[in-house]
């Protein structure tokens, strides 16, 4: 029977494995999976059945859907994962998973390889050092070609349709049978003799009248970090335009949380120094076009300040420091006065033009634009309106509102198991261990790689926490590691039977609440958007926006807060948190952004909780609390762990040891690599 | 900085199950108004949200009509540029244009090869259970680096 508005057609499936999400994870994972499926079958007898779901159209969904100008993790035959590793935790002040870091730059450049199999234009280097794009023919990565470095780990290419490619493998390689497409998964299931397992989630249709239940044995929750969590500086029309997709909406971190899976590292975020308003990528610029930051008068504020990088060893003595401290310097010169912040764009192409031939300026120009075109088309229009053309007139740049994400400079996420060859901690061995809630494992690995503390939950690119630095290659590489991994566990689970902690008829309710809300109420008042029994998912976003915005260090306060205001956000979080329950949905598009808006709610209260619970400030440049200043590495070098409650709706926040797996020392020696 | 269809071009993708534009945007925000009741012109796609559009150009780029263009923010963007691309199968080109008249065209290429002929599986070795716990993938791309055993410090 078809369903209406209001009075959805209810439909369970049962299946082995879901993912859930269509980005480079689950592509990743789809592509993996099935030849291990197949392996599976033929050496066990076990017939997997699998299924993908995704919110959005494969071809473009995900962080990667505009299309990309650089891969940003190739590791190479030159360098050794335990440098990436390195890097990683340097970038991220210290306090990263070494093992998951090093197996992910060990296993990275196979999915680069395939995406250049697949038809992906990768730019290389000839033998005399020129420049020239994918579509050239020059020896591909997998047999010696020399990619164009923008940086130690990025390699330029020409990624209009990277995602539509890596779509295309993915989707035959699952076979559309096994394919549904937006479907938003909204809530995960808990079993219901296992509460530490996951059984089963539930989700909708976008388009048609349909709730779909899901039972299954594991799933991959990959389904990005957590956009527009923080008032966005560009506040009417132009709100959409995120540096980091807009549809991020945090379900991720929301979804495992509610599960009961442990967080890390919440309180991490990522503010990104980029192109004022449109938010184009600024890293060619420095790494490929050698080009320099300044302040309104001139002066390269890198060095003008460099003596504030002494106030953070040991993150600020590296060849490349922080992320975060970089932005530091730059605030200084903005709060004071020196603004505003421009790329120095125009010294930087008449440095290049001096050497080059004019052939060679005219592919340097397209290569300027092209960094734009490929991956934020919307900075060449800020670039157009203003009639900016970057060899006459200089950018602005300006730090962005805070992200929420794990993938790419920012490390918040879940906590997984690790790889076990590396030498990570099997136990808890720190003053703080007993507080660390007993049902949770104890060390860095219980068994399944990517698996979080919630059986049968697997994670992967934005989802995985303390890591980083993954990108889009590493976000693909991990999707198919947590492939391998769900086939072993449902192989070893092969008899159990899931069972839903809640009948689905309760379910449905919950997840409907929004529409019947709407159709019980909506004839209270004239204006459909001014009604008191409910509040519209694009107010509550709002009311969201400014609590961690003006309290959770946002924009507002120059990404700074203390206590005494982390603790008026959290009771303003608490009350809208209880007003979302009271969210209105007058059509089905107004129902995804009322649960997309929900996850950012429970992601924005993690984060708040753990800012509220790490005593000190130890990512200068994306917050300050302005009461514990300071560094503390003798205390705080370590993880920050959550749990959240669904039922009591109570976080619980904790301390893990954090331990180095290769020597971060060799970052600081000069010219060590 | 949203996309917005031309009522002179768009022809609600007639013939078709679902309208191009509805089917990539991964946002869900484009729309097809079947009787002109949202937006007057009947049997035409309109974007029903503009301020959550990312201005990631997906709808732009698929519509077969080219009748998806972008006006960039009007909060922020002085009116009179414009930034259109022509998505072919192997490249893609695209016309800029500045407010003051500047005209910038360029031409990149998206992929190597054609479109739909990926074969996932071709060639590549089928997946062996006793190599399930170990590391790498199922196959192996010249891409697996081992790493120096050395620096592992608590191995």
């Amino acid at each position: 029977m078809a369903g209406e508005f209001g009075k959805p057609e209810i439909v369970e499936e049962e299946v082995d494995i879901l993912l859930i999400g269509g980005g480079m994870a689950c592509c990743g994972a789809a592509y993996e999976i099935m030849r291990w499926s197949e392996a599976a079958k033929k050496e066990s007898g076990i017939d997997l059945k699998i299924k993908l779901v995704d919110k959005a159209a494969m071809d473009r969904s995900g962080a990667v859907a505009q299309g990309l100008s650089a891969i940003n993790t190739y590791i190479g035959p030159e360098q050794d994962p335990a440098d990436y590793a390195r890097m990683v935790s340097n970038d991220l002040m210290g306090i990263t998973r070494d093992d998951l870091a090093y197996d992910l730059g060990r296993h990275v450049d196979e999915s680069v390889h395939l995406f250049e199999e697949w038809g992906l234009p990768i730019w290389k280097t000839d033998e005399n050092g020129e420049r020239h794009d994918g579509s050239k023919g020059l020896p591909s990565l997998k047999d010696g070609g020399k990619p164009v470095r923008s940086g130690k780990w990025q390699i330029m290419i020409n990624g209009e349709s990277y995602k539509w490619i890596v779509a295309e493998a993915a989707k035959k390689a699952l076979g559309m049978d096994r394919i549904q497409e937006r479907i938003f998964i909204v809530k995960l299931v808990n079993d219901k003799n296992d509460k530490s397992r996951v059984a089963g989630a539930i989700g909708f249709s976008t388009r048609d009248h349909k709730v779909v239940v899901y039972k299954f044995k594991a799933c991959l929750l990959a389904a990005g970090g957590c956009v527009n969590l923080f008032r966005p500086r560009s506040v009417g029309e132009g709100q959409g335009r995120a540096w980091y997709p807009v549809w991020n909406a945090g379900s991720t971190y929301a979804m495992a949380a509610e599960a009961g899976a442990e967080l890390t590292m919440m309180e991490n975020r990522f503010v990104p120094a980029r192109f004022k308003d449109g938010y184009g990528p600024v890293g060619a610029w420095f790494l490929l076009f050698k080009a320099k930051a300044v302040n309104a008068l001139g002066e390269v504020y890198m060095d003008r300040n460099k003596e504030m990088l002494n106030d953070y060893p040991p993150y600020g003595l590296a060849a490349v420091p922080a992320s975060c401290l970089r932005n530091h310097l730059m605030l200084k010169e903005m709060k004071e006065g020196r603004g505003p912040i421009y790329m120095d764009t125009v010294s930087a192409l008449a440095k290049l033009r001096e050497t080059l031939s004019p052939r060679e300026v005219k592919h340097l120009e397209a290569e300027a634009w092209e960094d734009f075109l490929d991956m934020c088309i919307g900075q060449c229009g800020i670039w157009v309106g203003e009639n900016i053309e970057p060899e006459k007139k200089n950018s602005e740049l300006m730090p962005t509102e805070p992200y929420l994400l794990g993938s790419h400079s920012g490390c918040c996420g879940i906590w997984v198991s690790g790889p076990e060859d590396l030498g990570a901690p099997t136990a808890e061995e720190h003053a703080d261990a007993g507080k660390v809630p007993a049902h949770l494992p104890s060390g860095w690995s219980w068994g399944y790689r990517s698996m979080t503390t919630v059986k049968g939950l697997f994670t992967a690119g934005d989802g995985v926490g303390a890591s980083g630095h993954k990108f889009s290659s590493g976000s693909h590489a991990e999707g198919r590691m947590c492939a391998k991994s769900m086939v072993k566990f449902c192989i070893d689970n092969k008899d159990w039977k899931p069972e839903l902690d809640t009948d689905v008829a309760t379910l449905v309710d919950q997840i409907y609440q929004p529409v019947r809300t709407f159709l019980e109420h909506k004839d209270y008042s004239t204006a459909i958007d001014v009604n008191p029994h409910y509040i519209t998912p694009k107010m509550l976003q709002f009311r969201l926006q400014k609590i961690m915005d003006e309290y959770v260090a946002g924009v507002a306060t120059y990404y700074t807060t203390n206590e005494h205001m982390l603790k008026v956000a959290e009771e303003k979080l608490e009350m809208l948190k209880e007003d979302a329950l009271k969210m209105r949905a007058k059509d089905l598009h107004e129902l995804l952004r009322a649960w997309e808006n929900y996850h950012r709610i429970i992601t924005a209260e993690a984060h708040m909780k753990h800012i509220q619970f790490r005593q000190e400030s130890r990512y200068p440049g994306f917050y300050y609390r302005m009461d514990k200043n300071f560094v503390d590495e003798e205390n705080w070098k370590c993880f920050v762990n959550s749990i959240y409650d669904k039922t009591t709706h109570k976080w619980t926040v904790f301390k893990r040891k954090h331990v180095d797996l290769v020597d971060k020392s060799k970052l600081f020696k000069p010219a060590a690599h | 900085m949203p996309t917005f269809v031309r009522t002179d071009k768009c022809d609600g993708c007639k013939g078709q199950d679902k309208t191009a534009c509805m089917y990539i945007c991964p946002h869900d925000l484009m729309m097809l108004d079947k009787d002109g009741s949202a937006t007057g012109h009947a049997m035409k796609a309109y974007n029903q949200e503009p301020e959550q559009c990312w201005e990631c150009y997906s709808c732009v780029k698929i519509c077969p009509q080219q009748a998806i263009e972008a006006r960039h923010y009007a909060d922020v963007v002085p009116l009179g540029g414009s930034v259109q691309p022509l998505r072919g199968t192997d490249s893609i080109m695209w016309t800029i244009k500045f407010r003051n008249g500047t005209l910038k065209r360029f031409k990149f290429p998206i992929r190597t090869t054609p479109e739909g002929s990926i074969d996932p599986f071709g060639g590549k070795p089928e997946a062996k259970m006793e190599n399930i716990t170990k590391n790498g993938f199922f196959n192996q791309e010249n891409g697996y680096r081992a790493g120096n055993p050395a620096e592992l410090i608590r191995k």
